[in-house]
């Protein structure tokens, strides 16, 4: 007589499931950073050959510049709208979010403390410029041009 | 038998999967996997505001213009020889400038400078006192600037990639931190950003 479980495949065994999932689990844990901000607009950022890796996460505070995302654009229109933070402002609040950013960090970290400006290709200098303008008068001279690596032209 | 009675009865770990993958999509969901690159730079400081702004004279074979307008197109040169040119010339035209290597009286001056290395001793190099001047305009695309911006930063860091491989035998990557230091004030970054060009306020 034969058993009965002999007649078809024995199943496969998932007991070694959970290890090959928590495999991948700590690989993304380990490869990727937090997601910090939503982004309420939209940039494609301009690419460079000569990049160099943001060092402290922590440290680095972020100024985002292009259009209003595609769900804003019906209340804010296309023009290119400066993000500190989750909101659009102007160039005049840059003093009061370098002030804010600053006295989130350490005294030790406060020198160290870099500004990166995200924007779009397509914006004009004029806005940079105004950028830059107000980071120096709030004395955070450590910038950075955010841009994607390229592989030469 | 008293010791199958004894034996702590085993977890069921059938929901482990589960729950792993509800962690894992969780970190899918709230990470991002692209790290941050850019070209970093120094702002100077602002000129305190009761001081007079004075007019810093440099001479005019210190000094290298790059001026790009509003479509992007670039002007090059040391005052009152600037000639349009492409992108592609700009690096060589800038490690001319920088280089000096036949110490043309027409290109920037040198200056010994004593540089402490790592291990105690002085070297002296002479570092060049030229500065490389960028105007934009207000209408300028920001990716012709950062195109203008990686090619000046291309061209510092060949310069400083021969003076690394001369003096330390390696490249500039490989550098430890006070030889990286010490090529670094060899070869300083030099570019000033003017304000751009018709400011209207």
């Amino acid at each position: 007589m034969k058993k009965k479980g002999n007649k078809g495949l024995p199943p496969i065994s998932t007991a070694s499931l959970p290890d090959v999932i928590f495999m991948i689990l700590f690989f993304f844990m380990v490869s990727t950073t937090m997601r910090d901000q939503e982004l309420l607009v939209r940039y494609r950022l301009p690419q460079a050959t000569e990049v160099q890796k943001l060092e402290k996460k922590s440290l680095v505070s972020y100024i985002h510049i292009g259009q209003p995302s595609l769900s804003m654009q019906a209340k804010f229109g296309t023009a290119p709208r400066i993000q500190l933070n989750d909101s659009y402002k102007t160039t005049k609040d840059i003093g009061d979010f370098c002030a804010a950013e600053r006295d989130k960090l350490s005294e030790a970290d406060r020198a160290q403390m870099t500004v990166c400006l995200k924007a779009d290709e397509d914006t004009k200098m004029g806005v940079v410029t105004d950028v830059k303008q107000e980071l120096r008068r709030a004395n955070a001279l450590k910038f950075s041009y955010a841009a994607s690596k390229s592989l030469g032209y | 038998m008293s010791t199958d009675k004894r034996k702590v009865q085993e977890i069921n770990a059938g929901s482990m999967a589960d729950i792993a993958f509800l962690l894992l999509i969780f970190f899918l969901v709230a990470t991002t996997m692209n790290t941050d690159t850019g070209l970093m730079r120094m702002l100077p400081p602002m000129p305190p505001e009761n001081q007079t702004q004075e007019e810093i004279k440099v001479k005019e074979r210190n000094l290298f213009l790059v001026l790009i307008n509003g479509s992007g197109q670039i002007m090059a040169g040391q005052p009152g020889k600037q000639e349009n040119i492409d992108l592609a010339q700009l690096k060589d035209r800038a490690k001319d400038f920088i280089l000096n290597p036949m110490d043309d009286p027409e290109l920037p001056e040198k200056e010994e400078k004593e540089i402490d290395l790592p291990d105690g001793g002085k070297w002296v190099y002479p570092v060049s006192s030229g500065v490389i001047s960028l105007q934009t305009t207000r209408d300028t695309g920001y990716q012709s600037y950062i195109k203008v911006q990686n090619e000046l930063a291309r061209a510092f860091n060949e310069v400083r990639e021969s003076v690394s491989q001369q003096k330390f035998g390696a490249a500039f990557a490989d550098l430890t931190k006070e030889q990286n230091e010490a090529v670094t004030k060899a070869v300083p970054l030099k570019i000033s950003e003017a304000e751009p060009k018709n400011i209207k306020k």
